[in-house]
């Protein structure tokens, strides 16, 4: 970025220069992802329709088994998620499980 | 889905240009692209978004976005490229805003619905006023045990001067049938699924009717930012963010409690004066969130700052309450044991951010500087935080640790 043009960076400038009024709305791409792992498709496919990856993988590390069946059984219940009922232990398995804490360093 | 971290051509350019924007600074945010929050899992990237210099990121789709803390050691008045952002809706920001098409329906108990245009809301007497917006779940990523939810630190809050026309003067024009209790507000945002509760916020007749709540259009002499609530947001003072519903397009007047989700079971908080239980319990009643308590933050010096042993140091942050002002805010050198009197910066009225600050002389050596508000009601915080299971309202005596060497 450091070399762009002069003429580059002058349009930069002015477009960072002008008021919000742009009526469209083009945010950065979506990088975040769920990790690999028994259920992944499946919370691929029920869960990132509404929301993207980060809001489970920012969760406090740790959460207990029943935090996530909670978790999945308001996406049901309150949000209205189409997931079936056989498909939630599973899905809350796999939540539970990629965002175990990670294992203590070895006191020395 | 791609993970590699590496930013595409768009994303490159929108970066390029909040840098730029940013104060022409020569120091963009290069040099800390993921930053590290104080609990568990808190590293976040720090991603530019329209509008925006290069925020914290919580969560990308719908964005919310923090405010790096040093941001709050300058300007009183936040600055809108870094406010910060929360959404709730998986169709947030809505992709078009379009200022010059924008109506505003005020319908329900009124004498006489309304459509009206930005220019007609603009012609209207406009009134500007200071006040802070802070997310009910701010400073959640502290909590005590943990709880589920935005795990932010203390950036989900700003400053800022909001431009608009008073909510009583609109509901004057429409007037208002007797026996109405509610008035709730809606957005132009909307769920992935009809199926999830749209996001819908109330609050009392009298409140809306109080010449204080504002339907805004404008933030520090500039149009709101898209993430925001561009064109029109409403301004409840004092009260926490989730009130201050974006893109506002629909005020009804209700003539019984509202009913919405975000109200009956969402934004919920013990009904204790404290709202809170003991840790790692459940309330037994509840009542919706409603005001700001009182808070306050040490921005300058930084946590783990090195300061001269024996030469006077400036510390100084800012404090804030729900409305009532803040009457002082005292320091503290040593942890909480003993306190001195600060001096409060200009009073740009009693829901703005106060900035306060104290010259003090450290002897060589750790020193754990807190600091503690008070307001014109008498209220304080904490030395310890109180909990909740929803992890709001957290305003616990904050504390920096320095050197002086």
């Amino acid at each position: 970025m450091a070399r762009a043009p002069a003429l580059f960076t002058a349009l930069l400038v002015l477009a960072a220069a002008a008021p919000a009024l742009a009526a469209t709305y083009t945010p950065p791409r979506e990088t975040a992802a769920l990790p690999p792992g028994p259920g992944a498709d499946k919370a691929r496919l029920y869960c990132l329709v509404c929301h993207s990856a980060d809001y489970v993988t920012t969760q406090p590390p740790g959460m207990p088994g029943a935090f996530w069946e909670a978790s999945v059984v308001k996406m049901v219940r309150v949000y209205g998620a189409p997931i079936p009922e056989t498909e939630t232990k599973a899905l809350a398995a796999y939540l539970t499980a990629i965002t175990a804490a990670p294992p203590k360093a070895p006191v020395r | 889905m791609p993970s590699n971290r590496a930013p595409d051509r768009r994303q490159v350019f929108t970066q390029a240009a909040a840098w730029l924007a940013a104060a022409g600074s020569a120091r963009p945010a290069l040099a800390q692209d993921s930053p590290s929050l104080p609990f568990d899992n808190g590293d976040r990237p720090l991603v530019a978004y329209p509008g925006k210099r290069p925020l914290l990121r919580l969560t990308t789709r719908p964005p919310q976005l923090e405010t790096p803390f040093s941001v709050f050691d300058g300007d009183v008045l936040t600055p809108n490229d870094a406010f910060f952002v929360r959404y709730h809706l998986a169709n947030a920001p809505p992709a078009a805003l379009d200022a010059d098409k924008w109506r505003l329906s005020v319908g329900g108990a009124v004498n006489t619905p309304l459509e009206l245009s930005l220019q007609e809301l603009k012609a209207l007497p406009a009134v500007e006023l200071a006040a802070v917006n802070q997310c009910s779940g701010n400073s959640r990523g502290f909590s005590r045990p943990r709880v589920g939810g935005g795990q932010l630190g203390n950036g989900a809050m700003g400053n800022a001067r909001w431009r608009g026309v008073p909510l009583k003067a609109v509901l004057e024009r429409s007037g208002v049938k007797a026996g109405a209790r509610d008035v709730e507000f809606n957005g132009a945002d909307t769920p992935a699924m009809a199926t999830t509760p749209d996001f819908v916020k109330a609050i009392a007749i009298d409140h809306a009717r109080d010449g204080e709540v504002m339907l805004a259009w404008a933030m520090n002499g500039e149009d709101l930012p898209i993430l925001n609530g561009y064109p029109l947001r409403l301004v409840v003072p004092g009260y926490y963010g989730t009130y201050w519903v974006k893109h506002l397009t629909d005020v009804t007047v209700l003539d019984k409690e509202s009913d919405s989700y975000w109200m009956k079971t969402a934004y919920r908080i013990p009904a204790d004066p404290c709202a809170c239980v003991e840790p790692g319990t459940a309330p037994s009643a509840t009542v919706p969130i409603n005001r700001l308590n009182v808070r306050s933050f040490i921005t300058s010096p930084a946590e783990g700052a090195a300061v001269r042993a024996g030469r006077e140091t400036l510390v100084r942050g800012i404090a804030f309450d729900g409305g009532y002002g803040i009457a002082e805010v005292a320091l503290s050198t040593d942890g909480g044991a003993h306190w001195r009197p600060t001096r409060l910066g200009p009073d740009l009225g009693r829901y703005s951010f106060r900035e306060w600050s104290a010259a003090i002389t450290l002897p060589r050596g750790a020193h754990a500087l807190a600091v503690r508000a008070i307001n014109r009601a008498g209220q304080s915080q904490p030395m310890q935080a109180l909990w909740n299971p929803a992890g709001y309202m957290r305003n616990a005596v904050e504390t920096v640790r320095v050197r002086a060497g």
